[in-house]
């Protein structure tokens, strides 16, 4: 496939970007996380990010220990309010880019206030949500992001509730840089990771990560194999997605039931926060 | 090109001026050298906010209003990484929210102030007026083993002075500073003097100076590791988890929790001459004692002085600091009189720690007062008249 990228070696992403004495991972078998943080740092090459200049933040579970493993300054702070934290690093000092790492449960459930409002304010932070349809790190629990009628370790019986579309919220917010990719195949998220660094405003990219562990086995998915060949088979492109819908078989359309939208849903410009009061403070400064 | 520091007297405006105790709150935390605020608006604390909102853009610092209290707090944290001198205003109800994140600073060793313009709770309860009903949250509103460092001031001059005191004591020791006024305090006018650069002392926090032998969470001899702010290269990891002098998590050490948690502590209980302050009267002949802090203690002046006169030995000692508790002072105090009269705008919470210093040496008896009103002369000389005749 002729992605632009440059092939980077698993030898030599740990070499130049992580913490050795932090390894090896928490990550269960079969958790995509290993390959978000892989993504990420492929991103970070090609952007040609200073990492004496990034911090990473994130707020607690799985995905929330990832800044951990990164030698770069890291903020692991409280459940959900990793972009209340980084908000107030880009307010402070907006030379610095910021990446936050989160979770469904995290990011979109306990902190899905301060989504909203990040993206309201549109901070210039890059945010790499990793969904996994659970909270893993408690063991499985029905998250927000829980599909209609999956099974958890708090919905015995399957889900009642509906599931929320993150990418939906951040594109009617406006975000300006809005994407969903499963972790199965590095390239387009590689690509839509450095493009959300590139991109001045807030960008949420949402990973759609396996959880063999906490969600796959009581779903189904327990084997590693499996639940990463669900991912392919459940995710739909973004074209495709609207073919069908516009012009597929009544067969066609039901067979986007239960299917996953991904691609880049937004991509356009909008001030952000800290120009903003860049331009307040130049106007009012005395 | 004017310097910083010109800005900052120019954005105050006159030396003299007829302000609130919110405005001087405000006042005090530019002249320390505060450049970030991020709050949410609650009465009766909102005064703070709005000047932050006015004054730091006109000196190049940054306001931002946050979704909630919670998040407040952690842009708080989030910036003080940055190097900003930082700080939030709120009350009861949006202090409640702030605790977990509180804590991360206390664990994290977050410079930062934390103003609570304390109304009457539980809950909404009266917004609009003063209480003193934070004192014991303030204490141990956040999980967990900590120590943590309040100051109470009692007028509008001294509410700025205070506040330049705890961003100092914030950045010393690297750990969050509290300070506490009312509804009252917060809204009421006085003459204020905006004092001279050279009249107050202004604290940078420790730093880092050499990247090779750089451990974040090492502490130097003080207990209090220097820090290096995010983007200058030193590449820090910080976490609310246990975490060893790396910065790294090591949350099933039974070890690296103990000889943190009890690092945390000893860092500000080692430090007490700096942190505890307090005024007596009369405290070298005094019977008969009123212990106070805050607004109260400004009736309890005039309190003791009419009671001299009536032929009672009365004096007072007004706390200022309240945490870490100064029971070495309250002790001395135990020592010489025969009772101690205990005001609070609340149904008894310092009074406890009083109790506890004391320990029995003298008659200690909480006078409380809610709703939102305050004690008067009257009431208070007449408590101080029936301890008179109290047996020891």
């Amino acid at each position: 496939m002729a992605t632009g990228l440059k092939i980077k070696t698993a030898a030599e992403l740990r070499t130049n970007y992580l913490r050795r004495e932090m390894f090896p991972t928490i990550f269960c078998d079969g958790c995509g996380l290993g390959n978000v943080l892989n993504y990420t740092l492929w991103a970070i090459d090609e952007v040609g990010l200073d990492l004496d200049r990034t911090v990473f933040v994130s707020g607690i579970g799985c995905s929330s220990r990832l800044p951990g493993y990164i030698n770069a300054d890291g903020l692991h702070a409280t459940h959900g309010r990793a972009l209340a934290f980084a908000s107030g690093i880009r307010a402070a000092n907006p030379d610095l880019t910021v990446i936050v790492f989160t979770g469904d449960g995290d990011g979109a459930g306990i902190g899905g206030n301060h989504l909203l409002h990040t993206i309201r304010r549109n901070m210039d932070v890059t945010v790499i949500l990793v969904n996994n349809f659970t909270y893993g790190m408690t063991g499985g629990q029905s998250a927000p992001t829980t599909p209609d009628g999956g099974f958890s370790s708090t919905t015995p019986y399957g889900n009642i509730e509906h599931p929320l579309d993150i990418c939906e919220l951040a594109k009617a917010l406006g975000a300006p840089y809005v994407a969903r990719w499963p972790v199965v195949s590095p390239a387009q998220p590689v690509k839509s990771i450095a493009e959300g660094i590139r991109k001045r405003g807030f960008a949420l990219i949402e990973m759609l990560t396996p959880c063999p562990t906490a969600y796959g086995r009581r779903n189904g998915l327990k084997e590693i194999e499996q639940i990463w060949r669900w991912y392919r088979e459940h995710t739909v492109l973004l074209d495709e997605w609207e073919w069908v819908e516009q012009f597929g078989s009544p067969e066609e359309r039901e067979a986007l039931r239960g299917k996953l939208k991904i691609g880049v849903f937004q991509d356009t410009e909008r001030e952000t926060f800290e120009d903003r009061w860049a331009a307040l403070v130049a106007r009012e400064k005395l | 090109m004017s310097t910083h520091r010109e800005l900052i007297r120019r954005a105050l405006g006159p030396r003299v001026q007829f302000v609130q105790g919110d405005d001087a709150c405000a006042y005090g935390a530019v002249l320390a050298g505060c450049t970030f605020f991020a709050g949410y608006p609650i009465t009766p604390a909102t005064e703070v906010a709005e000047r932050m909102a006015e004054i730091l853009p006109r000196i190049g610092g940054c306001y931002i209003q946050m979704e909630d209290e919670i998040a407040s707090m952690g842009a708080l944290v989030g910036a003080s990484w940055t190097g900003a001198k930082v700080m939030t205003s709120t009350s009861g109800p949006g202090f409640s929210l702030m605790q977990e994140n509180l804590g991360y600073a206390i664990m994290t060793e977050t410079p930062c102030v934390v103003v609570n313009v304390q109304r009457s709770g539980p809950s909404t309860g009266q917004p609009t007026m003063g209480a003193y009903g934070d004192m014991m949250q303030a204490r141990w509103g956040t999980h967990g083993d900590h120590e943590i460092i309040m100051l109470c001031p009692a007028s509008v001059q001294e509410v700025l002075e205070i506040t330049i005191v705890a961003f100092n004591l914030a950045e010393r020791l690297r750990t969050p500073v509290l300070v506490f006024i009312d509804g009252e305090l917060g809204h009421m006018r006085e003459r204020l003097v905006i004092p001279d650069d050279d009249e107050f002392e202004l604290v940078e926090r420790p730093r880092a100076t050499d990247r090779a032998s750089y451990r974040p969470f090492a502490p130097g001899p003080d207990l209090v590791p220097p820090f290096a702010p995010f983007g200058s290269g030193f590449r820090t990891f910080v976490t609310g988890l246990t975490h060893n002098e790396e910065g790294l998590p090591r949350a099933s050490s039974a070890a690296v929790h103990d000889q943190l948690v009890r690092r945390l502590a000893a860092k500000i209980t080692n430090h007490l001459d700096l942190i505890t302050r307090y005024e007596e009267f009369y405290a070298d002949d005094c019977e008969i004692a009123i212990v106070a802090y805050g607004i109260t203690a400004r009736t309890c002046r005039d309190v003791v002085e009419e009671a001299r006169r009536r032929g009672i030995k009365a004096g007072l000692l007004r706390l200022i600091s309240i945490w870490p508790f100064p029971e070495h002072i309250v002790a001395r105090w135990a020592e010489r009189v025969r009772a101690m009269l205990v005001p609070e705008m609340n149904l008894g919470q310092i009074v406890h720690p009083i109790r506890e210093a004391v320990a029995g040496r003298c008659v200690v008896k909480p006078y409380a007062r809610i709703g939102g009103e305050l004690h008067t002369p009257a009431e208070l000389l007449e408590a101080l008249e029936a301890l008179q005749w109290q047996p020891a």
